[in-house]
């Protein structure tokens, strides 16, 4: 008889105030890894921000704001290889910045351009998925060719919580058990998919061992915990890499925002669990370990927040000064040979826009 | 009773509310229905009103809320599921292509699915990519769906009583664009729309305009622009892509005899096709120009930054309107 193990196990390493609660992964003594994690969240908040920012003044389309959650991202943005490949969803900024997306392809592509998924430097990551949990089987589709290839790398899939109740979630966690594929699948578990909470979501007590059922190891990790986020995805994807197949991370954390800016979270998210979560957030604990081990001052922190800001505003500077597309790239990209009826269709589209005020081309 | 001036969108939660009300069969669906009452406020008050049981936010899964739905409907409930935009409704297709569709067929007639789907489709509202798709040719190319597209408030209401009440499975899709585009007085009465009905807004002898949708905005924008230069149009909003009333197209396009088909979907093998199609044949003899088909190109809804070159506007329909008179 074969007795299932229904065994989740938890790792975090930083309490909520930032005071370690186990003894520390060696790499830690090095404070490197860490600033940097640090300094990318930080970032990562800036440009979030300003996305917002710039959503509310007219000057950006809906967007999902990650705050609150930066730290999965971040470190998985920093632990992927060169040819190891990312398959986002919408909440990854954090770790597309570290994978060759510029800050303005960020503000292009939620500003309603193309052109900001189509940077060279964005290898061969895929863009940001936002039907839900349909990047998962594309994520096991391209760990195939990696299995079929013999390559040595990892690919990286990430979701929310509410992808997991999806059968493109389950269906490529099938298969990544059954032919072993070099996977991680990460779950940002941030409590709400738009306004239906975990609990609504799935009656298992963690998302992780949905991962059991494939014959896939799972784990659960305090996601606003840096360093156990480190040890987790770290372990998974060298485990990916050398043949060892997928593993299913459950990282716990919170949407400090609105679903997107589109929504109002107060309508159906009690004041008191967002106050609560805010005590949890992932940037404020790593600063203050930072902090207490002399590795971070008053000093450090003001000039890490002038540069992100002005980072962030030659981005916006980037950005809004982006002039629209040509209307011919609307048609030139659907095949690799534009179609005889196709062309003609462009041809209509470009004698009606000569036809429009000159003026209608102004950015933004 | 209501005489409230009311939005589309509003006239949607007013149906459901009605519907709920005077039939405990109606069950509401849907992800994010329930407490936050809808993305676009669909649904709103009505978990207040019926609770948890007949107003269910379900996880995360659209071919599940198309299956549940399905199952519900055979046991003879009437579900009202939501899908949150068409551009997520894909997963839905092989629930509602290969058993929606077909289970009246399949068992002679001892199941049926008495469901409604409903979904906002269509652009021009800023939003992120697979947010503005209009796709309904997809689904009223399949037999044994309905495709319903109310574009006013007082359709909305009329035509979603019926869907629900209707003993087939009703896709029922929802200009987005214009859910608040206007307000009219809707009497919370109860009245059915007839569905496979068109709908003549304006009655001219000049030339027939034919559309949909949020195109209607646009194309009675397009009719006075064309009555203040002494062309006398008639529009016509088709309301049920499927099962498609040709009789009214026919009738007007006879005393016609020009016949422009506006919609916001792209060209090819679109609904539009369709309908060119049995005008041609069946009102050869009437027409005096080709029938003309002004719609979205055939291409990926551009992002917003670009969607205003995919969509049309009142100018665009003046001008393919002259263009088919002036045909000799």
């Amino acid at each position: 008889m074969i007795t299932p193990r229904v065994e989740v196990p938890f790792l975090q390493y930083l309490d909520e105030k930032g005071a370690p609660i186990a003894p520390l992964p060696d790499w830690t003594a090095n404070p490197d890894i860490l600033l940097h994690y640090y300094r990318q969240m930080v970032l990562a908040r800036v440009v979030d921000q300003k996305a917002i920012a710039l959503q509310r003044t007219g000057q950006m389309g809906t967007y999902p704001s990650c705050m609150g959650q930066e730290a999965v991202s971040t470190v998985f943005g920093h632990l992927l290889q060169h040819d190891d490949v990312l398959v986002p969803y919408y909440r990854d900024v954090p770790g597309q910045l570290q994978r060759g997306m510029e800050i303005e392809d960020i503000y292009l592509y939620w500003g309603g351009d193309e052109r900001g998924s189509a940077r060279p430097s964005q290898r061969k990551d895929f863009p940001n998925c936002v039907p839900i949990a349909t990047q998962a089987g594309h994520a096991a589709g391209i760990a195939t060719a990696m299995r079929i290839r013999n390559q040595h790398n990892a690919v990286l899939c990430s979701c929310g919580d509410g992808a997991t109740s999806k059968g493109d979630f389950l269906e490529a966690l099938n298969l990544a058990g059954v032919w072993q594929l070099p996977m991680v699948f990460i779950i940002n578990n941030n409590q709400w998919a738009i306004s239906v909470p975990r609990k609504l979501q799935c009656g298992a007590p963690t998302l992780a061992q949905k991962g059991i059922a494939a014959g896939l190891p799972c784990v659960q990790v305090d996601g606003n915990d840096v360093i156990a986020l480190h040890e987790a995805i770290d372990q998974a994807l060298q485990h990916a890499r050398c043949g060892k197949g997928a593993t299913v991370i459950e990282a716990i954390t919170y949407r400090l925002s609105d679903h997107t800016t589109a929504d109002d979270a107060t309508r159906y998210r009690p004041s008191e669990e967002l106050k609560q979560a805010w005590l949890k957030e992932p940037i404020k604990r790593l600063q203050t370990w930072l902090h207490q081990n002399d590795h971070w001052d008053e000093g450090k922190e003001q000039q890490l927040q002038e540069e992100a800001s002005a980072k962030v505003q030659k981005a916006v500077e980037n950005y809004l000064n982006t002039p629209h597309q040509p209307i011919s790239e609307l048609f030139d990209y659907h095949y690799a040979e534009i179609p005889p009826g196709l062309e003609s269709q462009k041809e209509e589209a470009l004698s009606r826009m000569t036809g429009q005020a000159a003026g209608q081309e102004s950015s933004i | 009773m209501s005489e409230q001036r009311i939005t589309l969108v509003e006239a949607v939660n007013q149906a459901l509310h009605y519907s709920m009300t005077h039939d405990d069969n109606v069950v509401v669906l849907g992800e994010d229905v329930g407490t936050n009452g809808g993305v676009f406020r669909a649904t709103v008050d009505l978990k207040e009103k019926f609770g948890l049981k007949r107003v269910m936010d379900t996880p995360l899964a659209e071919t599940l809320i198309a299956g549940i739905s399905i199952g519900m409907a055979s046991q003879g409930l009437k579900p009202v599921a939501e899908i949150q935009f068409m551009g997520f409704i894909f997963a839905a297709y092989e629930q509602m292509i290969s058993h929606a569709a077909r289970m009246r067929n399949r068992t002679r007639g001892r199941l049926t699915c008495p469901m409604v789907m409903r979904a906002p489709f269509g652009g021009g509202i800023h939003a992120p990519e697979h947010h503005s798709e209009s796709t309904e040719a997809l689904l009223a190319h399949i037999p044994g769906l309905k495709v319903v597209m109310p574009s006013s408030p007082r359709r909305a209401y009329g035509l979603l009583l019926a869907a629900i009440n209707d003993p087939d499975p009703v896709i029922f899709l929802e200009p987005k664009r214009i859910y608040r585009a206007v307000k009219q007085p809707v009497p919370d009465d109860g009245k059915e729309l007839p569905i496979g009905t068109c709908f003549t807004l304006k009655q001219g002898d000049d030339i027939t305009l034919v559309t949909w949708g949020a195109c209607v905005k646009e194309t009675l924008e397009a009719w006075q622009q064309l009555k203040q230069e002494g062309i006398n149009a008639e529009v016509i909003d088709v309301a049920t892509i499927k099962p498609l009333d040709m009789d009214t197209i026919l009738a007007s396009v006879s005393r016609t005899g020009r016949c422009v088909i506006i919609h916001e979907a792209a060209r090819s093998f679109g609904v539009g096709a369709e309908i060119a199609a049995e005008v041609s044949s069946q009102a050869f003899l009437s027409l005096e120009a080709p029938v003309r088909r002004l719609t979205g190109y055939d291409i990926t809804m551009p992002y917003y930054r670009m969607e205003h070159h995919y969509l049309l506007s009142s100018k665009d329909i003046v001008q393919a309107a002259k263009e088919t008179l002036e045909y000799q």
